[in-house]
């Protein structure tokens, strides 16, 4: 399932404030778009995407938009620009973030992702497109997030993650 | 090599030259989180650490809910409080973080970190302040260190005098709606020219502080002789630094340099639920926009020079009886300033609310929740759906002059005539 949203998605829409006060990744999956999409909550499946338009994530630096939207075990968001404090976020949990054109896409239409070739398939309809994954996110994302490679490789390997290698 | 401020101070902190597009690992100076989200970073903190890298440059302030309106908030500070004790940080209760910042701890050249997005504002000081999320947060307050993309600059020219009635809110709502809500985004925007160098801190750190709101990384103001008048008055016996090594060279490269012309501008306000749909306040006039409640506060319209303006405006006037009107000063400072002052008393005798400062009302917790379809006018920054109460309720966004203004007629109103 493909969940469609349009440019300027925020982070009061993600996790709204009043409902933002606790740290467990399952209750804060629980409130993901609770007021905008109140349905996403009971509907959304792993392995689902979010696709959207331009700056999502815009808004406050709450990180638990992108900690509720990796509970609701999304396989990615692909948007055609994502908002910087959100990108970083990302990355730093884990949550795959592709930039992507998600024009033409319809909710129901099946996906393959291959983020290392940086490819996007529409089995539904054929479409290959581009699907950009710079190297930082693909690599934090392999590691699992920037805490699970830093508790590994210590606090001292920050540098290895921007190292390009 | 010609640098902008931004590629300065990382040069600074990275311990060698560098340029825009280059990733680098940087020191910062302070590291800030407060009540939401250092909540949030003690797990990830907990991964990595057991002790802070240094107690003195690691900020903890209660803003965003204090005091505590629920019991979840209040679990949360707790933990938060119980983490500072072990870690020897003291919790600083006296405002918004931003405005703390900037009153007592941000100096010309710093680098600072911050878990939130309205981080930049103390960029008005010819900072770098940059907002993150809790886990960069976390790793910056285990190593003194974090990872960081050195930021290309967007100039912003401002010519010209503001016309009476029109304030620095006024212009970065219209930048806004120049550059649109993501305009800014990766990018340092610096503002400059002859408006802001006449400009105060104050009206500084309005502009640095709704650079947020165009996805900037951060706003900067190049220091100068207002920026050495401020830290002198809001720290006494400051030592100025040589300010002089803290702008942008004259040759600097910058991505963009836009020219802003002021001197015609009207008083603005930004229409929900986006900050770039922007309008004049006499427009709306017109449309007779009814309010339900005021909110003059937040780190963008909380301090002094705006309860200042708002106690001019309300001088021999009545505040319409239908309106809730509820005003959150952004420091203690600027509590007790407007208290000596008189403002106050003036406030709350026609009938205001006067709260403890913090953030207040502005992110829809506590001090000023919105029901159902009401309609707010703010001072704050950001307008979206479901901000400030119910995802029903509508917030526009103005300056302290036409909050003030339209307190008294109960809809958005162009502040002009009240200060003929």
């Amino acid at each position: 399932m493909n969940w469609i949203f349009g440019d300027h998605v925020n982070t009061d829409q993600i996790t709204p404030g009043r409902y933002n006060i606790t740290t467990d990744p399952n209750r804060l999956g629980a409130i993901a778009f609770i007021e905008a999409r109140p349905e996403f909550h009971e509907k959304v499946r792993p392995g689902d995407f979010i696709l959207a338009g331009e700056n999502f994530g815009c808004g406050s630096s709450r990180e638990t938009a992108v900690i509720a939207l990796k509970a609701c075990g999304l396989q990615a968001i692909l948007a055609r620009s994502f908002a910087r404090i959100f990108y970083r976020n990302g990355m730093n949990v884990g949550l795959l973030l592709v930039i992507a054109d998600i024009s033409g896409i319809e909710p129901t239409d099946e996906l393959f992702l291959n983020p290392q070739k940086g490819e996007l398939l529409n089995r539904t309809t054929g479409d290959c497109r581009q699907a950009t994954v710079p190297p930082m996110m693909l690599r934090f994302w392999e590691e699992g997030g920037i805490l699970s490679y830093l508790s590994r490789q210590g606090l001292d390997q920050l540098s290895f993650l921007i190292s390009g290698g | 090599m010609r640098q902008t401020l931004s590629e300065k101070i990382f040069s600074r902190h990275c311990g060698r030259e560098v340029c825009a597009g280059e990733y680098v690992i940087a020191s910062v100076d302070l590291v800030m989180a407060h009540d939401t989200t250092c909540a949030w970073s003690l797990g990830p903190f907990s991964q990595i650490s057991d002790r802070v890298w240094d107690p003195d440059r690691v900020l903890i302030l209660f803003d965003h809910a204090f005091p505590a309106p629920s019991v979840d908030a209040a679990s949360l500070q707790a933990r938060i409080r119980h983490f500072a004790k072990e870690q020897g940080i003291p919790i600083l209760r006296e405002g918004v973080c931003h405005q703390i910042l900037a009153e007592r701890f941000v100096n010309p050249g710093d680098l600072v970190l911050g878990a939130d997005s309205h981080t930049p504002t103390s960029g008005a000081l010819g900072a770098l302040a940059i907002g993150v999320g809790s886990t960069d947060f976390a790793i910056a307050m285990a190593t003194g260190r974090c990872w960081f993309l050195v930021p290309s600059t967007i100039r912003l020219e401002l010519e010209g005098e503001l016309s009476p009635g029109v304030y620095a809110k006024d212009v970065a709502l219209h930048i806004a709606e120049r550059m649109g809500a993501s305009g800014g985004t990766y990018r340092t925007l610096e503002y400059g020219g002859e408006t802001v160098r006449a400009m105060s801190v104050s009206d500084r750190l309005t502009l640095t502080n709704m650079a947020a709101e165009l996805g900037a990384k951060a706003g900067v103001v190049g220091a100068d002789r207002r920026t050495a008048e401020y830290l002198q008055a809001m720290r006494p016996g400051y030592a100025v630094p040589d300010l002089s090594l803290f702008q942008s060279d004259e040759e600097a490269q910058c991505e963009q340099t836009l020219q802003v012309q002021v001197g015609d501008l009207p008083p603005l306000v930004a229409q929900p639920p986006d900050i770039d749909r922007v309008i004049s306040a006499r427009e709306l006039e017109k449309d007779g926009v009814s309010l339900d409640q005021v909110f003059i506060g937040s780190c963008t319209n909380g301090r002094i020079e705006d309860l200042a303006l708002v106690a001019r405006i309300w001088q021999g006037q009545r505040l319409h009886p239908d309106l809730r009107v509820v005003i959150t000063p952004a420091s203690n400072q600027v509590y007790l300033e407007a208290l000596s002052k008189g403002y106050l008393e003036l406030f709350l005798n026609m009938g205001a609310t006067v709260t403890n400062p913090g953030c207040g009302a502005c992110l829809g917790r506590h001090l000023g929740v919105l029901a159902a379809d009401e309609v707010c006018l703010s001072t704050s920054n950001r307008n979206f759906t479901g901000r400030m109460g119910s995802p029903s309720a509508s917030i526009f966004l103005a300056s302290p002059a036409t909050a003030a203004a339209s307190a008294i007629t109960g809809k958005i109103t162009d502040p002009r005539r009240f200060l003929a």
